[in-house]
């Protein structure tokens, strides 16, 4: 028998899940304490290296990571108790999986031999997440513990990120047992996303690209998601070409909106130039995106004389919604290295001037148009005006759910990509200002705006106690509407303008708000005033809630309507109440 | 078009089923069933019938045979789904490769006097049914075979006392030399 006592691989579970931290290079995580997980909060307490940032609410600790996440392109670590610690997680690990963020939560549970007995704050944690995890684990043996977190790890970073969860009951969290360093070993073997493109595709897909007359590139969260040499080789690859490129979304910041191949975003609420090229397109290069619903719109009339190239990692992504002609699975930045390779060699810049021209004249159209006005302050406006006092800085954003997040996305200029945060798939209100607190403390310096609605706000609105406490200068920039902006517009457009239960009643002082808890409100009720106070929001160091009053009624265009094409769009020219109407037909339309 | 009020498109196509068996060889381990499962009531897809069991176990390994309906592009993606699970090692698609055998075993359980009686076990001996267990009231049978022929002799057993009938549900394996 060898003398275990003074091997350093022998520790408790507990300090295992700190050194594997350590060992996988994290330096943050955000976490909320509670009984089952008090021995990893001792370990925590007796080490310098891994900074614990403590929420006011489970979910905030999710967002948070997932904001760390996507700003750094590291996974972002969040801890929580056993049973209402676990349920709080269920929101960011469902728009983490939706997103593909890397995020590896560890909670506690109630120690082994009570697991099934509905002991105090049990609940079958591996069980409500594994279907908002991309996988999860219970770790009911302290020797299996460091093979399992090093797993989870790799499998949240790895291929198509996503959440990872790992239970470890408080018994094996107190138990002894052996730690090693992470391995190869440590993955199923079945598990092993494929990388590299089919050389064979490429070549289908380049020859496509080359006799193209009306192309597109429509890229997604994937290349941002595959780090930055896949932004590098999009960015080469359209100067190359010299076609246009639209993006989704979560795809914002891999062109800059500055380019002048760039067209907007694309989709429900996207630019008119963007949806026309895509519906109108003769070849359509798909990277890292997945044919949503928000993209589509009516499936069985989306870009339908198109050929269609999809590259995506997952090949379960590839033909679930609309039909391609040659889909590539891999890693967008190695399948387009590859396409850009056999272009350079063997094609040459195909000639789409007459396409140009056609662009030129829906981009005339001025899809993104809005009166201004002097009395009140348009939400369009005041989204110009942040972007505008914030350019050349070093600026991340992030957005909550509604109207004010389209609006972000429309009229914010993202030049780099993991500037941009916002809660695609999930559509969570509420992810915004914890993940702007997640961003702030992976970018102590920078400038961190979560871009806010006055509803969305109220749901994690505790978070920034947390930013008090751990002086992260985040700014809320709120775009007061007074209203559920969205959910009022869709009543408007679609339900005969019967505005059940959207109206923001009873809101509280925001300038207060931000004074009880330690931070700096200010309140805009002018358009002239608005730049003065922006100013003074950037130049304060400290948490900032802006309550910036902006038009009630404002509606987000130009809209794909209900059950209709990209061509038949509705711009806000157009949208007078009889077009409106018309558009929307179906609908019991008072409007 | 008649779209209801909604800016989704709610619309469904209507693209005609198919039913298909599918091998899924996975990692013996807790929750591997569990995912399976709730994969298929997650996404909504079909499950006609889903067979389970370790079949090396020195590698820890076990072979699930489900058999699902679809349209075409659902069963595709029924497939990929399966596919990304980290402990799915490999998804064959038996009814596409057409050279798959398909069994399953059911036990019936048939009581009856007389002519009925009589009658039971001349079918079940045509259908190559074997009798595991006997009264003087009852027979059970044990009978293997594809889906067909056990929907068949089960409605043949029908009017002559059917009592009970458990199914294993399908399993499937090439033919020829190679393993899946
Ligand atoms: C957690 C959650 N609940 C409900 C919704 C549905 N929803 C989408 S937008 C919205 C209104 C958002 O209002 P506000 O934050 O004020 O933003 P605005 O649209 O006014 O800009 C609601 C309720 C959601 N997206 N998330
Ligand atoms: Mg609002």
């Amino acid at each position: 028998m060898s003398d275990k006592s003074h091997d350093p691989n022998q520790m408790t579970g507990a300090a295992m899940i700190v050194r594997a931290l350590i060992d996988h290079g994290v330096t943050d995580i955000f976490g909320y304490p509670g009984g089952a997980v008090l021995p990893i909060y001792d370990e925590i307490f007796q080490q310098s290296e891994v900074q614990h940032i403590l929420v006011r609410h489970e979910q905030g600790a999710g967002h948070a990571a997932e904001g760390y996440a996507r700003s750094t392109g590291k996974p972002g670590v969040a801890l929580v108790t056993s049973g209402p610690g676990a349920t709080n997680m269920v929101t960011p690990l469902t728009d983490a999986l939706m997103d593909s963020i890397p995020l590896v939560c560890i909670s506690g549970q109630v120690p082994t031999h009570l697991i099934g007995n509905d002991a105090f704050q049990e609940c079958d944690t591996v069980g409500i997440t594994r279907p908002c995890t991309k996988h999860n684990w219970l770790v009911r043996d302290v020797n299996d513990l460091a093979k399992v977190l090093h797993e989870a790890f790799y499998v949240a970073t790895s291929g198509r990120p996503g959440p990872v969860l790992v239970d470890v009951p408080k018994d094996v969290q107190f138990a002894t047992g052996t730690y090693h360093p992470p391995r190869k070993s440590d993955v199923h073997r079945s598990y092993a996303p494929r990388v590299k493109g089919d050389a064979a595709q490429i070549r289908k897909a380049v020859a496509l690209l080359a006799n193209a007359k009306r192309p597109v590139i429509y890229s997604g969260g994937g290349v941002i998601n595959s780090g930055p040499e896949a932004t590098k080789l999009l960015r080469e690859l359209v100067e190359v070409t010299g076609f246009p490129i639209t993006s989704t979304l979560m795809g914002l910041g891999a062109y800059p909106a500055s380019g002048k191949n760039w067209l907007g975003m694309l989709g429900m609420h996207g630019t008119y130039e963007a949806n026309m090229t895509m519906h109108d397109c003769d070849v359509m290069l798909c990277v890292g995106a997945r044919f949503d619903d928000r993209i589509t719109g009516r499936v069985d009339a989306f870009s339908p004389g198109s050929k269609k190239i999809h590259i995506d990692i997952d090949p379960s992504s590839i033909n679930k919604n609309i039909r391609v002609d040659v889909p590539i699975i891999g890693d967008c930045g190695n399948v387009l290295g590859d396409i850009l390779q056999v272009f350079k060699a063997e094609a040459k810049k195909p000639d789409i001037k007459a396409w140009w021209q056609q662009i030129a004249q829906w981009r005339a159209r001025n899809s993104l148009y809005y009166r201004k006005s002097n009395d009140v302050i348009l939400p369009q406006h005041a989204i110009q005006s942040l972007f505008e006092a914030t350019r050349g800085k070093d600026t991340y954003i992030t957005t909550e759910v509604g109207q004010h997040q389209m609006w972000a996305a429309q009229f914010f200029g993202f030049e780099e990509p993991h500037r941009w945060m916002t809660s695609g798939g999930l559509g969570t209100m509420g992810y915004g200002l914890p993940a702007a607190v997640g961003v702030q403390v992976a970018h102590p310096d920078s400038l961190v705006i979560d871009i806010a609605g006055d509803a969305s706000v109220q749901m994690t609105m505790q978070e920034m106690s947390t930013a008090v406490q751990y002086e992260l200068p985040i700014k809320i920039f709120i775009l007061n509407n007074q209203y559920m902006g969205m959910v009022r517009q869709w009543q408007q457009l679609l339900h005969g303008n019967r505005l059940s239960h959207s109206y923001s009643e009873a809101l509280p002082d925001f300038v207060k708000l931000a004074e009880a808890y330690g931070g700096v409100g200010i309140q805009v009720h002018k358009p002239g005033d608005l730049d003065g106070a922006i100013q003074e929001m950037i130049s304060v160091k400290r948490p900032v809630l802006f309550d910036c009053r902006v038009a009630a009624l404002e509606n987000c265009f130009p809209m794909i309507p209900s059950g209709k094409a990209h061509n038949e769009m509705l711009l806000p020219e157009q949208a007078n109440d009889e077009a409106t109407a018309k558009a929307f037909a179906g609908g019991k339309a008072l409007v | 078009m008649n779209q209801p009020a909604s800016a989704y498109f709610i619309e469904e196509r209507h693209d005609p089923n198919e039913t298909h068996t599918l091998s899924v060889l996975v990692q013996n381990e807790p929750g591997v069933l569990a995912r399976v499962i709730g994969l298929f009531s997650g996404r909504g897809y079909n499950i006609e019938s889903l067979t389970v069991s370790e079949t090396e176990s020195q590698k820890h390994l076990s072979r699930i045979t489900i058999v699902t309906t679809g349209t075409p592009m659902v069963i595709v993606q029924i497939k990929h789904q399966l596919d990304r699970m980290i402990p799915v090692y490999r998804v064959v698609d038996m009814t596409l490769t057409k050279r798959s055998i398909e069994r399953e075993l059911a036990m019936v359980k048939v009581r009856g006097q007389g002519e009925h009686r009589v009658e039971a076990l001349r079918l079940a001996d045509a259908f190559r049914a074997r009798v595991i267990d006997a009264t003087t009231e009852s027979f059970v049978f044990e009978i293997t075979g594809n889906t067909d022929k056990i929907n068949q002799f089960i409605d043949l057993m029908r009017p002559l006392g059917l009592v009970e009938v458990s199914r294993t549900g399908v399993a499937a394996i090439g033919r020829g030399p190679e393993g899946m």
